[in-house]
Formats: structure tokens, sequence, C-alpha cells
């Protein structure tokens, strides 16, 4: 039978919030499904993976590979995937997994098909993915000796955990030398100590309606209130009224909090592909026409400029 | 020091993407085009290095001859020279797009010297591969990280920062590497007239490359399913402040 590959990835033992997705879109493909772990601490990650339909666990270990190095997490992957004689590998398309993945396609010189949502193997196999970060959707063929694919974050959940079980786990320590580890996390700035944009409940946004740097305070003030964090579209982004990380949207930060308010924000593509996964919405804006009001579960048609402070009023 | 910054061009970002009826094409016809938005950053961060550090600047482009417009706009912010890597238009997989832009870089490089540093987008707002300047990098034997928001040159090192949620992870990588960077390196500088002017006199040098397949092939293209909207409205203005407060509430916020 054949065997995909499921490269977990995670960060010094915490997996990434969207890997065990790829665990289900390899299982929908009707292929044995094994797990890999690259590096420290994958040891106690394989422990806790019975019940997830994944049938073995490669735990990839070696001196060089204590913290994140994409150039040597390539080469090991690379190594595993001849060993194992696996034709099919696949991991999230978080930031990690898809420079993952974009490594071990370039050694084994295949294509690589990042964001795939759904996939259908045969000669030649055919896949739909994701354009224009989900507003666009392309159908493609693949011809290719092995499968190589990242799985678009949101369109498959994380399989439902069945009764736990031991798994098998193999070890396998790749040949690697110094080159392959010249890229490497060699230190770490830390800014955000507690909730960040992609974590957090709650998120006030605001757009070009806010209309100066000065203009976020009462959404701080909001966000704060209401245990969030402040986000921005890329006009506010571009203008320099915040820094970019707060920045929602295609080319920023995809969110999925349980509320996002947007004050503002007219909803431009850009924009919405970063917000489309939160699960409710409510728009403050002077324009009922603009596409975030329709497409919001709430709107208010009004000036943020007013609602924000009687809404912070009435909270207090 | 040398950069390269290779970019490309693609429908504006933000506008509504309508589709040929035969599901093959975006179509162009009422969109302007632009620059990825991680590459425009690319491009303002080669001028800044080529400034900061003495050097040079080239901008690189694959794509049709209306490409130009993209690598003028790159001179028109203060990259010194451009070169454009002629294709018939028609759709290049990610390898095939990396194997054309190794031979193009080959080229450049046997003839100028080499590139110090090779800047990428992190991924093209269109196709979103994720890949070309890895493959680049990878036939090149030079070291590349992704994601990249800060930039230090150190010597001959280059000092990487990448975004995490919670901060910052950085890479110290030598000379000669690539980077694949992020919007929010910087914040690019619009066009100056004097800019302008220069841009229009620019020579674009043409580097033409054989192009070899990859093994994605494009099939078609299909808009995702309409949302119906089902918004509540709450109401208009400060009057809609006790419903908002209704809402909070019922999904436990407070």
């Amino acid at each position: 039978m054949t065997t995909a590959l499921v490269l977990l990835d995670h960060d010094r033992g915490a997996l990434a919030e969207t890997t065990l997705q790829a665990v289900t879109f390899a299982a929908s493909l009707g292929f044995d499904t094994e797990a890999v772990l690259i590096g420290a601490e994958a040891e106690a990650i394989a422990a806790g993976l019975g019940g997830l339909g994944i049938s073995k666990v490669h735990v990839i270990g070696h001196e060089l590979l204590t913290d994140f190095a994409p150039e040597a997490f390539g080469d090991s992957l690379a190594q595993l995937v001849v060993v194992s004689g696996a034709k099919v590998v696949t991991t999230t398309g978080s930031d990690r997994g898809n420079e993952i993945l974009a490594h071990l396609a370039a050694i084994l010189d295949q294509p690589m098909v990042a964001n795939v949502m759904s996939a259908e193997p045969g000669t030649p196999w055919k896949l739909s993915r994701i354009r224009w970060g989900g507003s666009l959707f392309e159908h493609v063929e693949l011809d290719a000796s092995f499968h190589l694919m990242t799985v678009a974050p949101h369109t498959w959940d994380a399989p439902d955990p069945g009764p736990s079980a031991e798994l098998p786990v193999d070890h396998f320590e790749p040949t690697l030398d110094e080159t392959a580890a010249r890229t490497r996390v060699v230190d770490r700035v830390t800014l955000h100590a507690g909730i960040t944009l992609a974590t957090a409940p709650v998120v006030v946004g605001g757009g070009r309606g806010v209309g100066s740097a000065e203009g976020f305070a009462p959404l701080e003030e909001l966000a704060s209130m209401l245990g969030g964090v402040v986000g921005c579209s890329r006009v506010v982004t571009n203008n320099g009224w915040r820094p970019h990380t707060d920045q929602v949207g295609q080319t920023g930060t995809r969110i999925a909090p349980d509320l996002y308010i947007a004050c503002g924000v007219s909803g431009a593509i850009q924009h919405w592909v970063g917000a489309m996964a939160s699960k409710k919405i409510l728009a403050i804006n002077t324009d009922p026409e603009a596409n975030m009001m329709s497409k919001a579960d709430y709107a208010v048609v009004g000036d943020l400029h007013q609602v924000v402070p009687a809404l912070i009023e009435a909270l207090k | 020091m040398r950069v390269l910054v290779c970019v490309k061009r693609v429908p504006a970002p933000g506008a509504r993407i309508v589709l040929t009826p035969d599901g093959q094409q975006i179509d162009t016809r009422n969109l302007g085009f632009a620059t990825s938005p991680h590459e425009e950053c690319a491009v303002e961060g080669a001028v800044q290095l080529a400034a900061d550090h003495g050097g040079t600047s080239t901008v690189l482009t694959m794509g049709p001859p209306e490409s130009e417009e993209q690598l003028r706009y790159a001179v028109s912010v203060g990259v010194d020279a451009a070169v454009l890597v002629p294709t018939d238009g028609s759709d290049l997989d990610p390898q095939a797009t990396a194997r054309g832009l190794v031979s193009a870089v080959t080229a450049l490089e046997e003839r100028d010297g080499r590139f110090d540093l090779i800047l990428f987008g992190n991924e093209s707002a269109d196709a979103g591969g994720y890949q070309v300047g890895v493959r680049v990098a990878r036939a090149l034997e030079r070291p590349i990280v992704s994601g990249i928001k800060d930039i230090e040159i150190d010597g001959d090192e280059v000092v990487a920062k990448r975004e995490i949620p919670s901060g910052f992870e950085v890479y110290r990588l030598e000379m000669p590497a690539v980077l694949a960077v992020r919007e929010g390196l910087n914040l690019p500088r619009y066009p100056t007239l004097p800019g302008r002017l220069k841009s229009r006199k620019a020579e674009v040098a043409a580097v033409d490359v054989a192009f070899e397949p990859g093994g994605q092939r494009k099939i078609g293209f299909e808009s995702p399913p309409e949302q119906e909207s089902h918004t509540v409205t709450l109401g208009e203005g400060v009057d809609a402040v006790p419903a908002i407060v209704e809402v909070l509430e019922s999904l436990g916020i407070r």
C-alpha cells in the first residue's frame, strides 16, 4: 500500500495550530499515513499521536537539529523519504510547512503544490489549490514521481481523536554536516509575551476610516476591555499608522478569533482573506455598501469615532 | 555590495478577481497591474542596502513584455539596473520559473560578477507557490531563509529576522545568500518626479533563457462560491450600542 508521510510542524515541541489538519487530508487520499517529526522535543509529541489514524511515527533526530533550520530540515526529510520509499509527502501550509516542503521539492527536483484543498490520486493526479490567499481556486494536474503538497490551512478539520493506542516509533538519524545547518535559528527576540493577533479570541480591527495613528486609541481601549488585540488593514500599515505586525490580510496575519470587530474597514479581498476564518464579524462603517458590511454577521451603520467610545462607556 | 531583487507582475492586489468565461485566465481588462506586495518591500530593501553599504541594486523579472512596467517602477524608486527575462506570457509552473531564473542569474553573474544578496518575495500574490526562491537558492548552492522581515549586513554575513507569533527568530547567513522577504520589511517609498523621469529613459536589458516545463500543469480556475449574506443590522450610530452589548454577551465575550 502506498504510504503518505505527514510532516508535523512544531516549534520546540508545540504543534502548529493547523498541523493535524494535514493528517485528515492525508487520510482523504486513502493511503497508509505515517507521521514525521523533526528535531528536539519530537519524542514527547510522538507519544501523544495515538488514535489519530496514523500508523507509525518517524522521529528524525540529530545534534544539528536542536532548533529550526530550514535547509537541514529539508535535507533530513529528503533522506527519510528516500530510505522509507514513500512517494507522497504532505504537511500543513504554515510558514514552516511551505518552506520545508519547498526544500524537499528542490532536493528531489519534483513539483510541489502549495495550499492544496483536495487531491485525487491517479494518472495524473488532479488537485485543487487556493490562490490569492483563498479568493481564487486553481485546478492542476501533476506529473511527478513524488507527490509533494502542503495543505491549505482550515480546509480540513483535525482528526477526531479515537481510542489512544501506542504507536510504533521509528528513529532516523540523517547524515548532516555544518553546511546543512548554516541556516538555523541563532537567537530569538520575544516581543509579545501574551496573546497574539493570530490567536487572540477578540480582534478589534481598524481600516482607512480610523483616519490616523491617534485614532486607534479607542480601538486599543476596546480591545483591552474585551481581552483582545488590535489589528488593521493594509492601508493602515502603508500609511504608517500601525506597525506591519498588526496587519490582517493576505500579506499580513490570518486571524481566527471568536469575534472580529472591523471598524472603518472596507473589506478589500486582500484584507478579507486574512479575516474570513473569524467565527463572528461585527462591522462598523459609515458606508452600508462596504464589502465588510455585507460579509459581516452584524453590521452597525455609523461613525466608528462615535460608536466605539459610546460602546466603551456602555461596557464600563 | 551587489543586490539582485526578483519581482513578478501581478494583477493589482485588493481588486475583485473576475475570470474569463472559459475559466482559464483572470479577466484583466479592468485591472491594473502591480508588483507583488512582498516584492515591493524587497525592492525597497535592495535600494536601501545598496545605498547604506555602497554598491548596486538590480531588479529582474521574468514575464511578458508588459512586465517592463514593474521594472521601470523599481527604477523610479531607486533601483540601478533592470533586467527582463521575456516569456511568451504562457503559464510557467514554479519549477519552470525557478529553472529560468537560475539560467538568467547565472548569465548575469558571468557577465558582471556575483550578487552578494538575492531577494525574493516570500510568495507571489497571485500564484502563491512559496518555493521559487528556495529552488533558485538550492540550485545556486546558496543559503536561504524565508519569511524575512528585517535585514542587517554584518561584514560578509547577513543577519535576517523572521517573524513568528511571539516575536522574531534570528538567522545569520554567510554571503552570497538568498532571502525570501515579507511585506513589513520596510515601508516602500513612492517614486519622485525625477525618479519617474529617470525610469522612463532607463535601459531594460533582456536576458533570453530556454524554458523547461515543470511537473505542475494548470487545468483551470474557479471562483469560490459566493457566501450568502446573512448580516444582521444592529442599528445606526450610537443607538446601536445596546444591541452591540447584547451581541457581546450572547457570544460570552463580556
